[in-house]
């Protein structure tokens, strides 16, 4: 079970607090009648699923209720980072996720 | 009385005062306290205590530890408590035990399935997967599914689970530490002294009865002094008084989990003879350590040869801890054979107690070592450059044959040995299992012969053998660094180092030793490499040569370490021939990966409390209790309990619903609707977020009235409904669906946490706190009007979707006017510690009306005869409100909505999508299968599509007959046409209808 820092609670919380929420920075176009049907599609289904780090939401559901985003290694299965909703996605220095 | 002709006289830490009676197969028998089942089998000279999986071979002991791969029994208290498949080397004795063996019929020792063995070349490697084809004729898996299988899984197998409930109580604890020690052997606890002294908090876990690993099966040598086993018991003493370490004896470690997470299983009562009853059985424990010190050991691989696995064949290690902890005797006439110096040391023990030692044979041809000049200063027959090549006898080994290995790579006969016991020992692999687990990776010592801890992925330190320490002396001093580290890992200073001084020792100089794998004759002869899945290494050899390369292909072709045990005694021999037959390295071949559970974890410890009642929450609504002091029946909905129906006198389901629909229609209904969904959503921006959310129009919503809203997802798809007041400017009462309530609350966080965090909204879940009482029918208002204070309910001031406030029954309440049945309807929201008190109230006027409670069945009902959807029974994820008839819903001219830019795509303007319509059947009563498909004939060819499928059925009493919602294909079009619904006993003809099948025009609704 992963222990999961709350960027809002400011602590660390096991993993069953907790819900995944599907990959970050998907953003929601602000008049999606402009989006043609291709570019509407890639919002709807198409995500990243990569080998390495992954930005993603988390809800911590049964604490705070705030929707916050994370950075996670898949490979290694490791939390990076988290970061409040609306922050920009910090850089990692390059040996954090390399094991 | 020494319980047992094969005891020794004295030694070991049993108590030979202290008799034990048991039975085996129903055989009673005596052992001592201290034994376990398979030491005090081995006291009685049983040796075979099993058959084996696949050729039911006689079977023995192998081992003394968790790793036993054999000696697999059945331990029975009474009908629930009955135990298969426990390791008879981890089963406590206690007095009155009963164990029985397994897999076998009628008998032990005459078993019929023994016919496998004999027919074992109709079983070779991958036979699942290369017979038992039927003949063609047949339907496709017809011979697997009706002949074989059965077959085999009567004739193969473990033990069988009991079958009435388990009675026992299974407890669960979380835990933190600074420092878990995995394993109490000689490096475990030096670790957790050392940590413990530096002043960390500290868990030793260790799956055996009596701590102290190795220490206990020493029979000399001695650490600054003192004989081992009484350094056990004193460090033991010394982690007892720290107030900061916790002792957990009869304790696995079976799982290695992300950041730090152990479990661990505790077994608590199985060793005692009238556990308390009120105790729990097993405990589960979730331990967060800052550091884990795994001390697991190493453990001991068999000789492959033909014929390896005859009772009386065990690993020389577990003879020497028979011998030297329980005072056992493997047999009289001994041949110790292997290719590590472990052999010499159970040679020169055995011999001290008066077993005739008849060989001492070494594969190496010279091994110069100390523990083989103390055997042959005892005069011990050594031959070295031997190997066995087979053994003979039935249910017990008596003879061995030994061969010589020649430099053409050929096996000359060197003769046979008569004997009732081979001790055998081809090295020692380290038991990386929990590290592997931690996701370390694993490197190959070439030298060694073996796989070691390489890279941690994990705060842990591989202490002792299972690290790679070789001679107690290296393993206590690698234990007590470990402590150390550990201790300095959580922030400790380093505490002053303890001196071990050890002397005496007799043991391997190399800990491990190579796999000695074997050149076996030509012919029939077996040389089992994975004992509990019965795979030989011919069946290895066989995978290779059909072209399997990777261990993790041949694993699964083979099964080998596939069993219970996942092959710790047989996966390092499996790695060596396959490597061998490929003429490869081990590394190269690869290795599988170590699976938590370690060992087996019995489903009531992984359950705990949470079984029965408290498997799940049941939540129950404040009028719950009036509903079951009328003899309701209930159903589960989500969590929910909700009254079905109400059954009076005699009353079958059909005759309550029909009657409860028809008064309902006639005069009046009270129905408990406190389930549904609410959400308070409150701020200057509600009707802003609530227009974005749904696809209605909120905004021009008066405060007083009421909306039917439709919520989607963003690809278009209806995904929940209800009804939505409007209470003041900036305050909304939302109800949605009993199953939708929480990912509504949780989509609506979403956007507004993430999409529109500038908008003003506040949200709140308020499911739980209104009691909801709908009341239904012509009569609806005469039954509330008496009891409203504070509002008029007349039709003009409080007209069809509308809210207004009030004290009903004088309890302050939100009095909606709305309908779910298509009458005059009320439904009245008072806050949940009045629900009980109003109900009561409004159901006693409803009977003086004439009218009843009712439930969800007739609600159901009620609502089809109007065409009302239930989300998740007219929609399934594909439907848009389109194509359920409710496109007027729409605000069409709002901007923008969730999912309202999927509803232009190509696929939704579709003018042939599914379109709920209504069904009727010719014959009145003839009831349509819920989801049964929808075809334009009668008998559609295969492979043709449906045009739908049936969505709602039910039988109207109030109309007189069945009635069913469908989706069909462009349905709208084919109003009045005939169409088929293919049932079990044949196509049944309906006409496609209106799905409002009651009350068209809704007057009804105004009463």
């Amino acid at each position: 079970m992963l222990l999961i820092h709350c960027p809002y609670c400011a602590m660390e919380r096991p993993e069953i607090e907790f819900r995944h929420a599907g990959e970050a920075h998907v953003a929601r176009a602000p008049d999606p009648s402009q989006l043609d049907d291709e570019t509407w599609a890639e919002f709807l289904y198409f995500r990243s699923n990569p080998k390495g780090v992954h930005a993603e939401r988390w809800r911590h559901v049964h604490g705070c209720g705030r929707f916050f985003n994370a950075l996670r290694d898949t490979v290694s299965d490791r939390l990076l980072v988290t970061y409040k909703a609306g922050e920009v996605r910090p850089e990692l220095p390059p040996q954090e996720h390399s094991r | 009385m020494s319980a047992g002709a094969f005891r020794t006289a004295t030694g070991g830490r049993i108590d030979r005062t202290h008799t034990l009676r048991f039975t085996f197969d129903g055989r009673p028998l005596q052992g001592c306290a201290g034994d376990t089942l398979a030491s005090a089998l081995l006291a009685n000279g049983r040796h075979l205590v099993g058959r084996s999986f696949k050729y039911h071979r006689p079977r023995g002991i192998v081992t003394s530890g968790s790793e036993e791969p054999n000696a697999l029994v059945t331990v029975v208290r009474d009908g629930g408590r009955t135990t298969p498949n426990l390791r008879a080397t981890q089963v406590e004795l206690y007095d009155g035990l009963t164990a029985i063996s397994q897999n076998r019929w009628p008998s032990l020792t005459r078993d019929l399935g023994a016919i496998n063995d004999k027919l074992s070349l109709m079983f070779p490697a991958g036979f699942y997967y290369k017979t038992f084809m039927g003949p063609r004729f047949l339907p496709e898996n017809w011979a697997w599914t009706k002949v074989f299988e059965p077959a085999i899984r009567r004739a193969a197998g473990l033990g069988r689970a009991p079958t009435s409930a388990d009675p026992d109580r299974y407890a669960s604890r979380y835990a933190h530490c600074d420092v878990l020690v995995a394993g109490a052997g000689p490096a475990g606890l030096a670790a957790a002294l050392a940590a413990a002294e530096a002043g960390a908090r500290v868990i030793v876990a260790d799956e055996q009865s009596e701590m102290g690993g190795s220490l206990l099966s020493a029979s000399r040598g001695a650490i600054n002094g003192v004989p081992t086993a009484q350094c056990a018991a004193d460090a033991l003493a010394q982690l007892a008084g720290h107030a900061r370490v916790r002792l957990l004896p009869r304790t696995t470690v079976f799982g290695y989990f992300a950041q730090n997470m152990a479990g661990l299983a505790e077994r608590i009562s199985d060793h005692d003879p009238s556990p308390d009853p009120e105790g729990p059985r097993e405990r589960l424990w979730q331990v967060r350590a800052r550091h884990v010190v795994i001390a697991t050991g190493a453990i001991e691989r068999p000789l492959v040869f033909s014929n390896n696995d005859r009772p009386g064949i065990m690993l020389a290690g577990a003879a020497l801890t028979y011998l030297n902890r329980y005072g056992v005797t493997p047999g009289q006439r001994a041949v110790i054979a292997g290719s590590h110096d472990g052999i010499y040391a159970a040679a020169l023990d055995l011999a001290g107690v008066g077993v005739e030692v008849a060989a001492v044979l070494d594969t190496r041809a010279d091994p110069q070592s100390a523990a083989m000049a103390a055997a042959l200063d005892a005069g011990l027959p050594i031959r070295t450059g031997t190997c066995i090549v087979g053994s003979r006898g039935h249910l017990r080994v008596s003879e061995i044959m030994i061969g010589a290995p020649m430099a053409d790579g050929s096996i000359r006969d060197a003769g046979r040995i008569p004997c009732d016991c081979l001790l055998m020992s081809g090295g020692w692999t380290p038991s990386v299992h929990l590290f592997s687990q931690s996701r370390g990776k694993l490197r190959f010592d070439a030298a060694a012969g073996v796989f070691l801890p390489g890279v941690s992925a994990q705060s842990e330190t591989s202490a002792g053998a299972c690290g790679g320490a070789s001679g107690l002396a290296a393993v206590i001093e690698s234990g007590a660094a470990a402590g150390r580290t550990a201790a300095q890992a959580c922030g400790f200073g380093l505490g002053r180092a303890r001196a071990y001084r050890v002397e005496g020792i007799l043991e391997a100089t190399e800990a491990t030793g190579h796999v000695n794998a074997p050149r076996l004759p030509q012919g029939m002869a077996k040389a089992f490499v994975d004992f509990q899945n019965d795979v030989t290494s011919r069946d290895l050899e066989l995978a290779a040569r059909e072209g399997f390369r990777s261990i993790e292909h041949i694993k699964r072709y083979t099964t080998t370490g596939m069993a219970t045990d996942q092959g710790k005694t047989s996966n390092m021999n499996a790695l060596a021939l396959v490597s061998g037959t490929l003429n490869t390295t081990v590394p190269d071949v690869g290795l599988t990966t170590f699976r938590q559970p370690y060992t087996p974890v019995t489903f009531g410890t992984l359950a705990g409390m949470a079984r029965g009642d408290l498997f799940d929450p049941i939540r129950r609504t404040s009028i719950d209790g009036w509903a079951q002091g009328k003899g309701a029946a209930f159903e589960d909905v989500g969590t929910w309990k909700r009254a079905w129906y109400f059954p009076r006198a005699k009353e079958d389901m059909h005759a309550a619903v029909a009657r409860e629909c028809r008064t309902v229609r006639a005069a009046v209904g009270v129905f408990d609707a406190s389930t549904l969904g609410k959400i308070e959503v409150v701020g200057p921006d509600a009707a802003e977020f609530l227009e974005r959310m749904y696809v209605n129009a909120f905004k021009a919503l008066k405060p007083g009235r009421c909306r039917y809203g439709i919520l989607l997802n963003e690809a278009g798809f209806v995904i929940d409904d209800g009804v939505i007041a409007r209470l003041a400017q900036d305050r909304f009462h939302v109800t949605t669906t009993t199953g939708g309530a929480a990912s509504v609350l949780n989509m609506m966080e979403d956007y507004l946490q993430t999409e529109w965090p500038d908008l003003q909204v506040w949200l709140t879940s308020t499911t739980e706190q209104w009691a909801v009482i709908a009341v239904q029918g012509p009569r609806a208002r005469d039954v509330i009007a008496p009891l409203v204070d504070g509002a008029d309910v007349g039709g003009e001031a409080l007209p069809h979707m509308s809210v207004c406030e009030a004290k009903v029954a004088g309890v302050p309440a939100r009095l909606f006017r709305v309908s779910f049945t298509g009458e005059l309807g009320f439904e009245i929201n008072v806050p949940v510690g009045a629900g009980r008190s109003v109900w009561e109230a409004v159901a006693a006027r409803v009977e003086d009306a004439g009218g009843c409670a009712y439930g969800t069945e007739a609600m159901h009902v009620l609502r089809a005869e109007k065409g009302y959807i239930i989300v998740g029974q007219e929609t399934d994820g594909t439907v848009i409100p389109e194509d359920l008839g409710l496109g007027w819903a729409i605000g069409k001219s709002k901007a923008d909505f969730v999912g309202r830019r999927s509803l232009v795509r190509p696929d939704m303007i579709r003018t042939d999508r599914k379109q709920l319509v209504g069904l009727l059947t010719r014959g009145r009563d003839v009831l349509l299968d819920d989801g049964a498909q929808v075809t334009s004939v009668a008998a559609p060819a295969k492979g043709t599509a449906a045009l739908g499928h049936v969505t709602s059925s039910y039988h109207s009493s109030v109309l007189g007959k069945s009635i069913a919602l469908a989706l069909v294909r462009g349905g709208r079009g084919l109003m009045g046409q005939r169409l088929h619904v293919p049932m079990p006993k044949g196509a049944v003809e309906v006409e496609v209808v209106s799905p409002v099948f009651y009350d068209p025009k809704g007057e009804k609704l105004n009463g």
